[in-house]
């Protein structure tokens, strides 16, 4: 759209948490960067992970299978980082966005893929906790080091750490 | 100014929040010719400063930002 006004703008994000609050932020700020036309990397790992998966077991050693039940499903599991009491936040959270007309965290995401938001899965901790590729919604892109959000980063003109 | 102003597109941002008044200002600009404008209607006040910087970061000029009653009246220019 504005290649002729100097380069396109870009955003690059480590997405750390699996918390929902943490997780509306970054959702936020990825499809807003990405309607106001900036190029926008999202790298998901360790507990970010599960923002990226469907509602599948995952696991392959017994401590694999344990961490896919103990924080298994997809991003509608997250819980609040405060107020978690147990999934009573999440409820609580949940009714009162609904009731001020937020959108969802689960639509939040899929317009950041409508959007074009490029996400990416950090293949070290999808190694370690046993969480492949496969269980992953369509349009996450193939697993990705630290090397290329570096990469990312050094060219983005804002990087996030969430 | 809004009297004479040519409309090509009506947008019902009605109900919606952040991020999502500017996002899909942002998904109809294309729908409208370079010259082109959008009347959209908000009830977010955030959209008040949100859309203008949206505008600011896309190239595209808000003719129009104002409160009537309890919405937020924008008039949007596609420049390109």
């Amino acid at each position: 759209m504005s290649e002729e006004e100097s380069h396109q703008k870009s955003l690059a994000m480590v997405v750390m948490s699996g918390d929902m609050d943490k997780l509306f932020g970054a959702f936020i700020i990825a499809t807003g960067a990405a309607a106001m036309g900036m190029e926008v990397t999202m790298f998901f790992t360790f507990w970010g992970l599960r923002a990226l998966k469907k509602n599948v077991s995952t696991g392959k050693t017994f401590f694999g299978r344990m961490l896919g039940l103990m924080y298994g499903g997809d991003i509608t599991k997250s819980n609040p980082s405060k107020f978690g009491f147990g999934g009573m936040g999440r409820w609580m959270f949940g009714k009162m966005m609904g009731n001020h007309n937020v959108s969802k965290l689960i639509d939040l995401r899929d317009l950041a893929i409508d959007l074009g938001v490029n996400m990416y899965g950090c293949q070290m901790s999808m190694d370690v906790m046993e969480i492949p590729q496969e269980s992953f919604i369509g349009g996450v892109k193939e697993p990705v080091g630290v090397g290329f959000f570096l990469l990312k980063a050094q060219e983005a003109d804002i990087s996030l750490f969430i | 100014m809004s009297d004479e102003t040519k409309v090509d597109l009506e947008l019902d941002l009605k109900g919606l929040l952040c991020p999502l008044p500017m996002v899909k200002v942002s998904q109809n600009i294309g729908k409208v010719e370079v010259g082109g404008v959008i009347r959209a209607v908000a009830t977010d006040p955030g959209a008040m400063a949100d859309i203008p910087a949206w505008a600011k970061s896309t190239g595209n000029e808000v003719l129009q930002a104002e409160k009537v009653g309890g919405e937020f009246v924008f008039l949007v220019k596609r420049v390109k």
